[in-house]
């Protein structure tokens, strides 16, 4: 706050922001007033940034009901258990249907009685499965390697 | 200790409650969320402005902070750590939002008038004119972008001081105040523009 340069905005803005807020030193107010007394369009803008701080003092969170609270931990754990629940039940799943298509698909290729096109037909289709499988997962993972807002997080 | 955890959960250190989560009690973090299921929802509520919306995400970020336990770091504040999960989930949520150009569930009903300020104002005009004025305010904070509005919320309606916003978001407090100031000024700028 002992900038010396003393007319920049940012530090000015700074200033009037920890004044509104009660964040300012005795020092530094002085210097503020010094400032705005000084400088009409700085106190209008001032004024201004006053009215909003006003109105928005004057506004709280809307309550949710008391019911809420009571149940809030359960639904927590509730969640956690359906999370893991369903984690299971989709790879019981996968592994199940991948199973059975996989037999499934043996049990065609080993039918001699074939005709080749349905067989090249059940490999391009096994094959454009993998690759899209291969590709949507790959994605996915970058996805959430890469985090989108870490210019946020920092 | 079970006990003791059942009898006074306040007393009970915040650094004690995360090493018995971390060791398998459910009841520790149980605690935990109680002392801080209020700040999150309230949290949550800044930023997506929905009672619904804002139970779902403070919730899903217990219930993955509850899944991540194992890495909490029992010497940090963990509401610190916490408020990492929810704010991600809920600039996700915002994010999407924004892409599927969904309504807020029920718009208009995060903000209340502060009983304090509507027992101190007798003038009845005087009090329509504000409340006016913070139903303008109350829109363009919806109109804010995510991190104006985040330290805005921050400040005005948890009361948190500089420092603190700073912790948690995890930025220096020359752009907390930066933030505060372009977010103050998006709200005069609204008001003004109504009122001229």
């Amino acid at each position: 706050m002992n900038d010396p340069n003393r007319n920049d905005p940012e530090r000015v803005q700074a200033f009037m922001m920890a004044a509104l807020d009660g964040e300012l030193s005795v020092k530094d107010q002085a210097e503020l007033q010094e400032m705005l007394d000084s400088d009409a369009a700085l106190r209008a803008e001032w004024e201004r940034l006053q009215t909003v701080k006003e109105v928005t003092t004057s506004m709280t969170y809307r309550e949710p009901p008391e019911e809420v609270w009571d149940q809030y931990w359960d639904s927590v754990y509730n969640q956690t258990e359906r999370k893991i629940g369903w984690l299971f039940l989709s790879a019981g799943l996968f592994v199940v249907f991948g199973w059975a298509i996989w037999r499934w698909i043996d049990l065609l290729l080993a039918d001699t009685a074939l005709p080749w096109i349905v067989r090249a037909g059940i490999f391009g289709a096994v094959f454009g499965g993998g690759v899209l499988f291969v590709s949507v997962a790959r994605e996915k993972w970058f996805t959430r390697k890469r985090d989108p807002y870490k210019e946020i997080q920092r | 200790m079970e006990m003791v955890l059942e009898r006074e959960p306040s007393v009970v250190s915040e650094r004690d409650l995360i090493l018995r989560a971390q060791a398998g009690e459910r009841r520790a973090f149980g605690i935990l969320v109680e002392r801080y299921m209020r700040r999150a929802y309230f949290a949550a509520l800044g930023f997506v402005g929905s009672h619904d919306d804002a139970l779902d995400l403070s919730q899903d970020a217990f219930a993955r902070a509850y899944r991540a336990r194992h890495r909490i770091n029992p010497d940090m504040p963990f509401y610190t750590w916490f408020y990492q999960i929810l704010r991600r989930l809920c600039f996700n949520f915002t994010r999407d939002r924004k892409l599927h150009r969904n309504k807020l569930r029920d718009q208009k009903c995060w903000i209340a008038d502060d009983a304090a300020f509507r027992s101190s104002e007798r003038d009845p005009v005087r009090l329509v004119e504000k409340r006016e004025a913070r139903e303008l305010v109350r829109s363009a904070i919806e109109e804010l972008p995510g991190r104006e509005r985040e330290v805005l919320v921050l400040k005005e309606f948890e009361g948190l001081k500089y420092r603190e916003i700073a912790e948690v978001i995890g930025v220096p407090i020359g752009t907390v105040m930066s933030r505060l100031y372009a977010a103050r000024k998006s709200l005069a700028r609204a008001i003004e523009e109504t009122t001229t």
